[in-house]
């Protein structure tokens, strides 16, 4: 049982958060690659519901750490937990989403273990390292990921300390297939945290009701200064119902009052990371692409191939919007039929 | 902020970062690299929120404002600037020994400065520098001192006795959370912007110097600080897909649309 990779599987009381199923998917690579378990976490209350997902996803094996004081989550106690668990089975990797649970937990377990953290990986790899005084390390964790508002990529290591922990962008890796009917160990944890009383309380959970949903979009069609007017962005509108998507603009669009704040992408509005975005007459400045740079497909629809969105996109459709823009919904409408 | 009047006055500290304005960093087309040079430094903005919501906190409760920083010499100007807009106490965490720090040797090294300083209600975090942008630092101190943490925090709701309560933004949700002190907040962009220096701040700050400490000030052992006691390895690091990747979809406009929609429905975004 010894260096295993683990993943911490969110879940939101009644459902599994889908970064931990895209942990998963990466963390079952890694496994595979190093020989060992790819086990998954699950912290709560009336949790254990939930391994049976985890096996599907391709876990082998599932910690389970049931309390009745751990329903809600809470930084300090659940930190705790976690950090037993780690000293107590010594796993070589440990997986977070870089969700906002993630991004506060994570770093309180690498501050109790003393351990390195790297935040918000955008790729994991298994690789080796050589230190400049020769001493090569094997087999260890690449945890890939931007750094200087997107400008470069490192690829960070941590040869010496174990775990090997980071925490990885939502959206950026793909869920796997599920394996219907795979099973694997349920582990039940005793977990003392008798010592452990409330110092912070959540008061009060809203969730957000925001009309414009840009966070949690899986797709984004954002039209920018190029759309030319507030009423050609019924463009944008009708390639984004096709898509079932989110509407997104760039401050130039905003700016020209084509269209309302709320849907403002990039440094001075929201920064989004949906599996595709869809640029439309956006030139992509480095504010707007601060924002979208992380999308998992950037799709760039413009007439001037010198626009930097191209610098960034994966894909390029030179041609004026006004045309392209109804093909596409025409085309998308047919093979809902077919 | 509806902080409620009266009581005894919170001691807040509020560590700031100084970073170069990455909104002008430039990439060495050949090499990969970042070019610094030129690019102006400047006062990590996340720790501006940080800043004003620890004098809005004064205003309203009395007490005092202490700004802390680890960096180069030079980064005593953030600190400078934050003693014209009202600081009472600035202190720099400077030396060799503290270069080339990861967040966890970042994390040690600034809560040794904390405990030496000691005596604080609330430390206040931006909840990320725009250059690293990993927001571990602010938790990770917080486990070191074994305070509790609130992370992205948007707003101070109430101040009680002996506690806050503090609006946060969560996954999908927005919460009020309800801690003790000593906590630690790690502060999200507020709306309300810093606020801008007056004279008479700038020229009453004239009498307060910024102070300088290292290794032995705050009581931190050499192993545990800067590349030393950083277990991260920065192995590589590249620019990211710079033009020569991007695949133009080729053809007239309606092989273009096809294509683009076969390749969405490659990726399973359209049936």
């Amino acid at each position: 049982m010894n260096g295993e990779v683990w993943v911490f599987a969110e879940h939101d009381w009644d459902t599994l958060q889908e970064i931990g199923i895209e942990l998963l998917s990466k963390g079952r690579e890694l496994a595979d690659e190093l020989g060992v378990a790819l086990c998954g976490v699950l912290i709560g209350s009336d949790v254990e519901k939930h391994g049976p997902a985890l096996f599907e996803h391709g876990a082998d094996r599932v910690y389970v750490c049931e309390h009745k004081s751990l329903g809600a989550y809470d930084t300090v106690k659940y930190a705790k937990v976690l950090t037993d668990l780690i000293k107590k089975h010594s796993p070589q990797v440990v997986l977070y989403g870089a969700s906002a649970r993630g991004r506060d937990l994570a770093p309180r377990i690498a501050s109790k273990l003393k351990v390195g953290l790297t935040a918000d990986c955008t790729d994991l790899q298994i690789g080796d390292f050589k230190r400049p005084d020769g001493t090569l390390f094997q087999k260890i964790l690449y945890q890939i990921r931007p750094a200087f508002g997107g400008n470069i990529i490192a690829t960070i290591v941590t040869p010496t300390t174990r775990p090997q922990m980071a925490t990885v962008r939502e959206g950026v890796m793909p869920t796997p297939p599920v394996q219907h009917g795979k099973t694997g160990d349920i582990v039940r944890e005793a977990i003392e945290i008798a010592n452990l009383g409330n110092v912070t309380r959540i008061l009060q959970r809203e969730k957000k009701e925001r009309k414009v949903n840009l966070k949690g979009a899986r797709i984004i069609v954002s039209g920018g200064y190029g759309v030319g007017s507030r009423e050609n962005f019924s463009l944008i509108y009708s390639l984004a119902a096709a898509l079932g998507a989110e509407v997104g603009a760039s401050r130039a669009a905003v700016d020209a009052g084509f269209i309302i704040k709320d849907h403002q992408v990039g440094q001075t509005g929201t920064t989004v990371r949906p599996k595709l975005y869809i640029a439309c007459g956006i030139s992509g400045s480095v504010q707007h692409r601060a924002g979208m740079d992380q999308s998992a497909k950037i799709v760039a629809i413009n007439n001037d191939p010198e626009a930097p969105i191209f610098g960034i996109a994966h894909y390029g459709i030179i041609g004026d919007l006004n045309v392209v823009i109804p093909m596409l919904i025409e085309d998308i409408k047919k093979r809902r039929v077919d | 902020m509806p902080i409620l009047e009266g009581g005894v006055g919170i001691d807040v500290l509020v560590c700031m970062k100084q970073v170069p304005d990455t909104q002008k960093v430039r990439i060495d087309p050949e090499r990969g690299t970042l070019i610094r040079k030129g690019v102006p430094s400047i006062t990590n903005p996340f720790c501006e929120s940080a800043l004003e919501l620890a004098l809005g906190i004064r205003e309203k409760r009395g007490g005092t404002v202490t700004v802390l920083t680890m960096g180069i010499p030079d980064a005593a100007c953030i600190l400078k600037d934050a003693l014209s807009l009202g600081a009472d106490r600035a202190i720099l965490v400077t030396g060799r020994d503290f270069a080339g720090a990861d967040t966890l040797a970042t994390s040690y090294a600034l809560s040794r400065a904390v405990s030496s300083l000691g005596g604080f209600d609330l430390l206040l975090f931006g909840k990320q520098a725009i250059d690293g942008d990993t927001a571990q630092v602010g938790p990770e101190v917080a486990g070191m001192l074994g305070i509790p943490v609130v992370t992205f925090v948007t707003d101070i709701r109430k101040i009680t006795p002996g506690g806050i309560v503090v609006e946060r933004a969560a996954d999908g949700c927005r919460e009020l959370v309800r801690t003790r002190f000593p906590s630690l907040l790690t502060v999200v962009r507020a709306e309300k912007r810093l606020r801008m220096p007056t004279m008479e701040g700038i020229l009453s700050s004239f009498s307060r110097e910024v102070e300088t400490a290292g290794l032995g000030d705050i009581g931190a052992e050499s192993d545990r600080c800067g590349l030393k006691g950083s277990p991260t390895r920065v192995k590589k690091i590249f620019s990211p897909s710079n033009g020569g990747l991007v695949n133009f979809l080729e053809g007239s406009v309606e092989e273009k649309a096809i294509r683009f929609v076969e390749l969405l429905k490659e990726k399973g975004f359209v049936r």
